[in-house]
């Protein structure tokens, strides 16, 4: 047991390392969310209020409509990040070292996954706490509320970090990852309009948006904000996340892309 | 023995005034179009009951005692009397065509109401069902206010933008304030000594001195990403411990918050859409927004100046009053 705790310390150790060398990626994880709350939502205001949608009790601002949508979109490219960097200790042959470990992989892969979510829900609070100041205040037992639906949703996205890692051949190729995943994940959400107005745009729109799994992490993040339990994102998220790290784990390969090539 | 039994009785209310629920008090809203009052149970948030009425309620006002509901009832031309307790409509004051506002004198039985179409303000005994004066006004006669010495009732005039002083030992036009554009509602400070003038279309509210009936300080409004065309001041109510001042800013769906002391404006507070009027709960923790277009009420806590929840109601809500 204890081995298992050291082992899942050290992978802990080795993401808060990485995550306080590189304060540039903080920084970057932190305005580009603040981005869209200060320029985007600014230019949108609607300052006489959005209509009353569920968890929200009166009219709110757009602000504080996208604040959950924000702190997902932290998490979502902090899993696709997890993802190059799990390309990266690939293909430079320090995961080989982390799997000389002789603790099962699937425990070892399930540490990285946590240890990456346990990162990303610092940057999280900081920009909620930087919302906060902003304006954007939900119930101080909210922010308490949220904890466990961000770190479920960031375990969600940092094992489909995993499983899309398994399937990049080259670094260069994350280029591909933003482009199909992050942007239609991030757009064809909640996180940004409510789904009944995508609906009024079009109901295909509106489709796309409420199977998208990137919707439920939103909402079961905006509801834990405001107090409230979504059962069904809560479902969505859970079962997800499960499926996501078993195959993960299942098409998991240490091996380097060029090796692979050649067997 | 008996002093025993009164110790207990004592004792026994005590505990239950300390339980009591913090806000275990009702609201009425008049909805405009939906010919019916709203009922809403302030400690569970929640609409509870409707109670069917005249034709286009719009104002609202207890009785001091908190037994009897008026109503003016526009489009039935009268003002109605509910009675609380059995929630029944006993009666129907004279109150001239087209009521739209009134104000109960002190005395609890004076009830002095505009009369919009006629360029009247109508005095009723509320008692004898009397009508005891009818006095000439500006044109389009509106918001409604006695002062709490009782002795002014004062007229907005919607068309004129005056305010019309009445004297009400005589019933009779002793002056008129000339304010902004389209005056909609006034309300009188504690004291007596400042009346809070709206003008819809001005955007401002006015603080004009009783004594001199002077204007002391016109107040502007300016909510950031809101045209200001929209912001059209309406309802004010004014707080108890003079701090506040909330003035309800129509279709720019906010409330401002002003400090009744230096007149500034401190907040902008977010509600429902079109908002008009306003009712205190009787502690002041909470202030009930009526909005208009959204058909619901909006509630402030009035101690962290922040919007709660927003409760459903029927259709145009116009008038709010909370009974303890």
């Amino acid at each position: 047991m204890t081995a298992y705790l050291e082992c899942l310390r050290g992978i802990v150790a080795r993401e808060w390392l990485r995550f306080v060398q590189q304060r540039s990626r903080f920084l970057s994880a932190l305005v580009r969310p603040l981005l869209w709350l200060l320029v985007f939502a600014a230019g949108f205001r609607a300052a006489l209020g959005i209509a009353i949608i569920e968890p929200y009790d009166t009219y709110i601002t757009y602000e504080t409509y996208i604040v959950p949508g924000l702190a997902c979109m932290i998490l979502l490219f902090n899993g696709m990040q997890g993802s190059l960097s799990m390309v990266y200790d690939r293909e430079m042959g320090s995961m080989r070292v982390l799997l000389t470990s002789p603790l099962p992989r699937a425990f070892l892969l399930a540490s990285k996954l946590l240890a990456t979510a346990l990162i990303s829900l610092l940057q999280v609070y900081a920009f909620l706490a930087v919302a906060w100041l902003y304006g954007v205040q939900p119930p101080a037992l909210g922010l308490l509320a949220a904890l466990p639906a961000l770190l479920l949703v960031a375990l969600l996205l940092s094992a489909l970090g995993l499983l899309l890692s398994n399937g990049i051949r080259q670094l260069e190729n994350f280029a591909g990852v933003m482009n199909f995943v992050i942007f239609p994940m991030f757009f064809l959400s909640s996180a940004l309009y409510p789904l009944w107005k995508m609906r009024e745009a079009s109901e295909w729109l509106y489709w796309i948006c409420a199977l998208n799994p990137f919707s439920h992490a939103v909402e079961l993040v905006r509801f834990a904000l405001y107090e409230r339990l979504a059962p069904l994102a809560l479902g969505v998220c859970l079962g997800l996340t499960l499926l996501f790290a078993v195959l993960a784990v299942v098409s998991f390969n240490p091996q380097h892309a060029a090796l692979r090539r050649a067997a | 023995m008996p002093r025993h039994r009164l110790a207990t009785a004592i004792a026994g209310a005590l505990c239950c005034a300390l339980l009591a629920p913090a806000h275990a008090a009702t609201a009425y809203v008049s909805n405009e179009k939906d010919d019916n009052l709203s009922v809403i149970d302030l400690e569970r948030m929640e609409t509870v009951a409707t109670i069917d009425v005249g034709m286009r309620p719009r104002g609202l006002a207890l009785s001091h005692d908190n037994t009897l509901l008026y109503i003016c009832a526009s489009d039935s031309d009268t003002v109605q009397v509910l009675d609380l307790a059995t929630q029944q409509i006993i009666k129907q004051l004279p109150s001239g065509a087209d009521p739209e506002q009134f104000a109960l004198h002190p005395n609890n039985k004076w009830l002095y109401i505009s009369n919009e179409d006629d360029a009247l303000v109508t005095v009723v005994d509320v008692e004898s069902e009397q009508v005891l004066a009818q006095i000439d006004v500006g044109v389009e006669p509106e918001g409604m206010a006695v002062s709490p010495d009782g002795k002014w009732a004062v007229n907005t005039s919607e068309t004129t933008n005056m305010l019309h002083w009445i004297d009400t030992a005589t019933n009779q036009l002793v002056d008129n304030t000339l304010v902004d554009q389209r005056p909609r509602h006034v309300e009188f400070s504690l004291d007596s000594k400042r009346l809070w003038s709206s003008s819809e279309i001005g955007g401002t509210v006015s603080v004009v001195d009783v004594d001199s009936r002077q204007i002391l300080k016109t107040i502007n409004f300016q909510i950031k990403g809101v045209h200001p065309d929209k912001v059209q001041p309406v309802g004010v109510r004014l707080s108890a411990d003079g701090k506040y001042a909330f003035v309800a800013l129509g279709p720019a769906n906010h409330v401002a918050v002003v400090d009744a002391k230096t007149y500034e404006v401190l907040d902008y507070l977010l509600v429902g859409r079109r908002v008009w009027h306003m009712a205190f709960s009787p502690d002041e923790k909470l202030l009930l927004t009526t909005n208009g277009v959204s058909g619901d009420v909006s509630v402030i806590d009035v101690a962290a100046l922040k919007v709660t929840k927003s409760i459903k109601v029927g259709r145009y809500p116009w008038g709010v009053v909370v009974k303890p």
